[in-house]
């Protein structure tokens, strides 16, 4: 089986798997990273969201050996610093029901805001990532009150 | 594998209880005084197995239900700790195993608050009296003179104190009190608070381990293929090609299917994917949706057993009464919560131990046991972190499966489902008509009401085929009804399906106030009135039901005027033990549907933690909205056509409406709080799409069309 290094959270990683494991499935069982979520390994439900250069992508969609050099940051590596404004307003809102779509709500909108992206484009975003629980009330109001402070 | 035509009166008593019809296991206190570990240190001081104190100071509160996300796992200690007077901060929270000594552990039909509202806070009062006595003795005064406070018990007299780390030797050696006072709710300083979540931190890190998420050393990783066709079995399967696969280790045979075991988790969904099965397809390879409800529509004509009746509905028509009748139908949908389902299972040397997310863990151990041919006490069960459940978790066929696996492959195994998996062998909520009928008087007081529910049962598909008409968990919803009608009729009739269903949020709740609801606004624009005051005007004075119907109304500004395209639509229920009322408010515009904003309003009784009620109506209005607009499993050659959540959409971001929460304060006792808010959704939002456009919207989900 080939071998792949992966920059994940500014750590270098050794993978081997064979190609076409999806990079979720490495994350989470090769190298234990499993606060990206399984929900649905189509791309619909956005709970595996991850950062690829800064830009969150859905990682069940993604292969291992297209990744290359690219800086891969989990909701482990955001979680570094557990002050970021995302984390915080999420626990001063308690946004989170079972919490199981969370990391990949707040990885899609911390790249959002990174990005300096628009309202809508921030809610276009948001809307693609599911959540069964149906925080979403929450989350627009943790979004309204972020994307005020930016501001 | 689990039979579910099997008949046992003593499952279907267990069960019983989820239907709401309040037949629930009596709640009991365990009480004991366990001074677990005399020689050792630290000591620990543990007077029922709700909690334990050690000689450190060190307060474990032990939960012993399921957090799905409804937040439990914080608003139960939250009982035990009010009593016991310590400091929430420093508590630790520690998940119980599946065990009998703590009671009723399954975790559905909104009972987690309501069956240990009183036992819970016995644990922590007991131990609090305890801790006061052993305190007093020391200082030799009264207990009288002593109060306990922030995990501290202080003397009245002098102001010295004793923690309670320094107590659990004294405390320990003292008998067990019987009947301690509880706290009046007027001291209470937890209960009625917004105390944050204990496990949001955790979760939105990542660090938080759901099922999904655990691994034991050794695991291996299992997936399992599944006959398409319930009722269907193998025949015969190939396993080279899936053997030839990177990562495959083995095949192995079990009650429901083939299950491959591998490497990861991906080698196994490959494996499993490439096995080649011939199935037997069984009886109900040709059962389509049409069929199912062709069998609906004909019961539909019958009679049906009745419920409840007053007055005569079949009286003649009077002069000036104007009658109406319509059907209602929901179809088969299910609880798809966003985290697979999953299971580890260790089965060697005669014994079993599982990690699982079941609502139902004492049936888990029972379950698997029971398949693996062991005495209950060598089967562990180890309740895990679940990302949503919703009722799925209350039947066990997925742990089983594990087991099994482990059992005959000899390895630890870890089994994930897909989400396909999750979408295709589901215990469904079952579809459901509703033949309605009613009429009001000339001058447009309500007069005859008639509701004839036609479905299948829950419990007697699953357990007891012979469930009297009486009993019919069909009826939830239907009767009991505060409205003041004089001639009722309420009746029902049950059919067989060889879909699986079982309890989803709610429950029948999920379709009966849709139906009834729906149809009383049908009465009420019959008899010219508005909707909300027809309404109010058949509640007697002291119902709970009228008054959240006028705080709903109130909060809403029902009756404001509205721009042509918006309307507003209410809707009552009564649902295990609390009532609410919702008003919807909708904007169609060429057919298409904007849910713009739903006032909740609930009475629960004594409200244990205002944030937690608050997030589960929230939460309950996209649940609903995602039944009722989006909603729908069909079956085409005996099993489910939908796979994924492309298919099988629920509601997003940008459709989520505002939703308004309002809470009534009040002393009654607690109410059930996980599923009331699903059940006037529906109805709210129909009379709403009425109100914009003057459709009646009578099948979910909803599809408006321009004719
Ligand atoms: S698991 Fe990747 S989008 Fe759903
Ligand atoms: S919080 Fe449960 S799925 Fe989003």
């Amino acid at each position: 089986m080939p071998k792949y290094t992966l920059t994940i959270n500014q750590k270098k990683f050794n993978v081997q798997t064979d190609a076409g494991t999806p990079l979720l499935w490495v994350l989470r069982d090769n190298l234990g990273l499993t606060g990206t979520k399984y929900g649905c390994g189509e791309g619909i439900c956005g709970c595996c969201t991850i950062h690829v250069d800064g830009k969150a992508e859905r990682s069940c969609t993604l292969n291992v050996e297209d990744i290359g050099e690219s800086p891969i940051t989990t909701i482990e590596g955001l979680a570094e610093n557990p002050d970021h404004p995302i984390f915080k307003k999420w626990i001063d809102l308690e946004v989170s029901q079972c919490g199981y779509c969370q990391p990949g709500q707040i990885m899609t909108l911390a790249a959002m805001l990174e990005q300096n992206a628009s309202r809508k484009e921030i809610d276009d975003a948001m809307d693609s990532v599911l959540c069964r629980c149906g925080t979403y009330h929450r989350i627009k109001k943790a979004v309204d009150e972020l994307a005020e402070e930016k501001l | 594998m689990e039979n579910l035509n099997k008949t046992t009166r003593r499952q279907f008593i267990k069960v019983a209880g989820l239907s709401g019809s309040g037949l629930f296991l009596a709640s009991f206190v365990p009480l004991q005084n366990i001074f677990a570990n005399p020689g050792e240190d630290p000591k620990i001081f543990a007077p029922s197995v709700y909690l334990k104190i050690d000689s450190n100071g060190i307060v474990t509160i032990i939960f012993h239900r399921s957090e799905l996300g409804q937040g439990v796992k914080t608003a139960l200690p939250m009982l035990v700790a009010e009593e016991l007077e310590v400091d929430w901060d420093k508590i630790v929270i520690e998940q119980s195993d599946a065990d009998a000594k703590y009671g009723n552990q399954t975790t559905g039909g909104s009972t987690s608050i309501r069956v240990n509202w009183e036992p819970l806070r016995v644990a922590g009062a007991t131990a609090r009296v305890m801790l006061i006595t052993a305190a007093a003795s020391k200082w030799n005064i009264s207990p009288e003179n002593c109060y306990a406070e922030n995990g501290f018990v202080i003397n009245k007299l002098n102001n010295q104190k004793f923690s309670y780390g320094a107590l659990v030797e004294d405390a320990s050696k003292l008998p067990v009190p019987k009947n301690v006072k509880l706290k009046d709710p007027k001291d209470f300083k937890l209960i009625g608070k917004r105390i944050h979540r204990v496990d949001t931190p955790d979760k939105i890190y990542g660090k938080a381990k759901f099922g999904i998420d655990i691994v034991i050393p050794g695991v291996y990783y299992a997936a399992v293929s599944r006959c398409s066709t319930f009722g269907g079995s193998v025949k015969s399967f190939d396993a080279t090609k899936a053997k030839s696969l990177p990562g495959v280790i083995d095949v192995v045979r079990i009650s429901n299917g083939v299950a491959v075991i591998a490497d990861s988790t991906w080698h196994a969904f490959n494996g499993r994917d490439a096995l080649e099965v011939i199935w037997d397809l069984g009886p109900n390879a040709n059962v389509n949706t049409e069929d199912i409800r062709n069998e609906l529509i004909r019961q539909s004509k019958t009679e049906g057993f009745e419920f409840e009746g007053r007055g005569n509905v079949n009286k003649d028509i009077e002069k000036g009464e104007k009658a109406i009748e319509a059907t209602y139908e929901v179809p088969f949908i299910t609880h798809a919560p966003l985290e697979p389902m999953n299971c580890i299972a260790k089965v060697e040397n005669g014994n079993a131990e599982l990690w699982v997310g079941s609502q139902t863990p004492q049936d888990a151990r029972s379950s698997v046991a029971r398949v693996l041919g062991m005495n209950e006490a060598n089967v562990t069960v180890h309740i895990t972190l679940m990302g949503g459940g919703f009722g799925r978790r209350l039947v066990n066929d997925f742990a089983v499966e594990a087991a099994e696996i482990s059992k005959v492959s000899g390895k630890p195994i870890k089994l994930t489902w897909t989400r396909e998996e999750d979408m295709k062998f589901s215990f469904y909520r079952p579809p459901s008509m509703h033949v309605l009928k009613g009429s009001v008087t000339e001058n447009g007081t309500p007069l005859k009401f008639s509701h004839h529910v036609i479905a299948p049962s829950i419990i007697q598909m699953r357990f007891y085929r012979e469930l009297p008409p009486k009993d019919y968990d069909i009826k939830e919803g239907t009767v009991d009804l505060q409205y003041n009608i004089p001639n009722m009729s309420i009746r029902g009739t049950t059919i067989e399906t060889h879909v699986p269903i079982s309890w989803l949020r709610s429950v029948y709740h999920t379709q009966n106030p849709f139906a009834v609801e729906s149809f009383i606004d049908e009465m009420a624009y019959a008899a010219n009135k508005d909707p909300y005051e027809f309404r109010r005007d058949m509640l007697p004075d002291d119902s709970r039901l009228k008054n959240v119907l006028n705080v709903a109304a109130e909060k809403s500004g029902w009756g404001k005027a509205l721009p042509k395209s918006k309307g507003m639509g209410i809707a009552i229920s009564e649902c295990y033990e609390s009532y609410s009322a919702q008003v919807a408010e909708v904007t169609v515009e060429n057919n298409k549907i904007k849910v713009d904003r739903f006032v909740v309003v609930i009475d629960c009784g004594i409200v244990v933690n205002p944030d937690l009620v608050e997030s589960q109506m929230q939460g309950a209005i996209a649940f609903g909205l995602s039944a009722a607009l989006k909603g729908e499993i069909t079956i085409k050659n005996g099993g489910v056509e939908q796979s994924n959540f492309d298919d099988y959409q629920i509601l997003t971001y940008n459709e989520m409406p505002v939703v308004d929460v309002h809470y009534i304060q009040n002393n009654y006792k607690v109410g059930g709080v996980g599923e009331v808010g699903i059940a006037a959704c529906a109805p709210a939002l129909c009379n709403a799409i009425f109100a914009a456009t003057g459709k009646r919207v009578r099948r979910l989900p909803v599809r408006l069309s321009a004719t």
